[in-house]
């Protein structure tokens, strides 16, 4: 029988699921704004954008968090300023700027040869490796997070939905994305730790689309994709244990077979309704026709 | 009285290309305005400039005395073109028509008991109060429109403008949101809404501003929709048929005879309506005189 108590033993264990739930449960609430934006890439080229951040802040002496913090919040803001022009669009803007900020990075390293930092984990997640420190800074960026998007929850909404008419309504929607980038670009730094540059997009992604397959209404969808998140998070940290695979990449596997299963569910649901549907109209055929019979 | 709505010589348009030029209009309090024209022709950039969506180039918008600039002035309610509406976002009837209150209803993310009465009353009034959980996207076209009509009256008005509100619904919908419009307008709020549909505005519209780059003219309808004017703002050969109090619009198609010839030997099939049959009878075209017109 599986002892389930047993990894609580390790220090490195309890920092890891805690900061895996709470990572999945921050990166579920916000990437339903982040789906629902069409903006679903952002996350990843957003988190390989603050790489380049994360290698000019050492080369600087400065903190990690401040100086990558920095750098992603203004190609957030970059990105949405570029996703504005009518001739680029969101998904192009996120292509040029977020590789052009990863490529900078990567000529910084290979230009200046003696670093004694190892990128690795921020490239591919080191969730065994969590310190007390990044477990305070997941901690407060989730609450300052859901604090933010609790009291801006109508102007968020409003803004995600009709960023045309918002205005027209007093919804002051610059104000709006450029908080919505601050909260990203933070989400995406205190989460690089965890899941890393390449499969942080994931975490964002997949609750939100599980999300929207089970509900049609907003706020409903925000709990959903928070809960399921952090499930995911907590569920695939567990596993991962036991049958000793990446972390990161059990917890993103883990959201993609909960969404396999949701989405069959679905399916499978709409094919049964839909039949339903069709035998009732069949049934009201045959009814409206022996009428004319008798 | 003071006027609603002033444009004085406006100009204005998107990257240095003029949609409208030299614009100078009023629109009184509670008047029910219908802006016609064909696309391209600056009717939904009017709109904009009114939002503040838009800033002019030259000349100036002013908007109940005050001057818009680069946002919005208080008490317009809008109501986009529905094609616009991303129909597949996870929101319900409820949710939409709240927006209409999202900067003054305090500072939770949950309406107070009075903005949800409030809604409560629209929502009733339009005749979709059943609806309010509905998602959207499962709604009749006529429906839609009432939601996106339902949160601008939220808003609490005095001026409501509408993109298109009749374009893309059936001709009893149409019918219908008009009807509705002539109700709201009757408790004071000024309404003005753009439209491709001529015959409809002749109908039910007590003001047109016909629009093509620039005001080709503005009246009531049976009075501005003449040949000359309509020919003028669609750039295209429009007849207008009158009979008695009854106003048609009608556009000339190119050819119409010898399209009329290649179909001489065809006959119009017209299918029995009455139930359990399944009978059709023809009826004989008559190509010849398609249009009986009274000038």
């Amino acid at each position: 029988m599986i002892d389930l108590v047993r990894p609580w033993h390790y220090a490195f264990f309890v920092h890891g699921i805690i900061a895996a739930t709470l990572v999945g449960g921050l990166c579920g609430l916000i990437g339903a704004y982040v789906v629902l934006r069409h903006m679903s890439y952002i996350g990843h080229g957003l988190s390989h954008a603050i790489f380049g951040g994360a290698v000019v802040s050492y080369l600087l002496q400065w903190n990690f968090y401040i100086g990558a913090g920095l750098y992603g919040f203004l190609a957030a803001l970059l990105i949405n300023a570029t996703a504005r022009k009518r001739q680029i669009g969101a998904d192009a803007a996120i292509g040029v700027i977020t590789t052009a900020s990863f490529a900078f990075g990567v000529a910084l390293i290979s230009r200046v040869r003696h670093f004694t930092t190892n990128f690795e984990a921020a490239l591919f997640g080191n969730i065994l490796g969590v310190t007390t420190t990044d477990l305070w800074v997941i901690a407060g960026v989730s609450a300052l997070t859901v604090i933010a998007l609790f009291f801006s929850y109508k102007q968020m909404l409003f803004t995600t939905f009709d960023p045309e008419v918002a205005p027209t309504y007093g919804v002051p929607t610059q104000k709006m994305e450029t908080l919505f980038a601050l909260i990203l670009a933070s989400a995406l730094i205190a989460s690089m730790q965890v899941m890393g540059v390449t499969l942080i997009a994931a975490a964002l992604v997949i609750p939100a689309v599980i999300g929207r397959l089970l509900t049609d209404r907003f706020s409903k969808l925000l709990l959903l994709t928070t809960t399921i998140g952090a499930l995911c998070g907590l569920t695939g940290m567990y596993t991962s244990f036991y049958i000793d695979v990446a972390s990161g990449a059990t917890i993103v596997l883990t959201a993609a077979a909960v969404f396999a299963v949701v989405i069959t569910i679905t399916l499978v649901q709409q094919r049964r309704h839909g039949l339903k549907a069709g035998l009732g109209k069949q049934a009201v055929l045959v009814q409206s026709n022996d009428s004319h019979l008798f | 009285m003071e006027p609603l709505i002033s444009f004085n010589h406006m100009t204005c348009g998107y990257d240095d290309q003029a949609v409208l030029e030299d614009i100078t209009l009023q629109i009184m309090p509670g008047q029910f305005v219908g802006l016609v024209g064909p696309s391209g022709s600056g009717k939904t950039t009017l709109l904009r400039t009114l939002m503040g969506m838009v800033t002019p180039a030259a000349g100036s918008v002013e908007v109940l005395g005050q001057r818009v600039q680069g946002r919005a002035p208080a008490r317009i309610g809008y109501v986009p073109q529905l094609e616009t509406v991303d129909w597949n976002f996870p929101v319900t009837v409820e949710e939409v028509v709240l927006m209409g209150r999202t900067m003054r209803s305090g500072i939770w993310p949950w309406p107070n008991r009075e903005t949800r009465a409030q809604m409560a009353t629209i929502l009733d009034q339009l005749g979709i109060g059943a609806l309010a959980k509905r998602h959207i996207r499962m709604l009749s076209g006529g429906q839609q429109q009432r939601v996106f009509l339902a949160r601008a009256l939220l808003s609490d008005p005095k001026l409501l403008l509408l993109d298109e509100p009749t374009s893309n619904v059936d001709i009893r919908t149409r019918d219908e949101i008009l009807h509705l419009l002539a109700d709201i307008n009757r408790d004071g709020i000024a309404v003005v809404l753009t439209t491709h549909e001529l015959n409809s505005v002749a109908t039910h519209l007590p003001w047109v501003i016909c629009l093509n780059r620039a005001v080709i003219a503005q009246g009531r309808p049976n009075h501005i929709f003449t040949t000359e004017v309509l020919s003028r703002t669609f750039n295209a050969e429009m007849m207008v048929i009158k009979q008695g109090d009854l106003l048609l619009v009608a556009d000339r198609p190119h050819g119409f005879a010898d399209l009329a010839a290649s179909n001489a030997g065809l006959e119009d099939i017209i299918a029995d309506a009455r139930p359990g049959t399944r009978k059709s009878h023809t009826q004989t075209h008559l190509p010849s005189e398609p249009y009986h017109t009274h000038q």
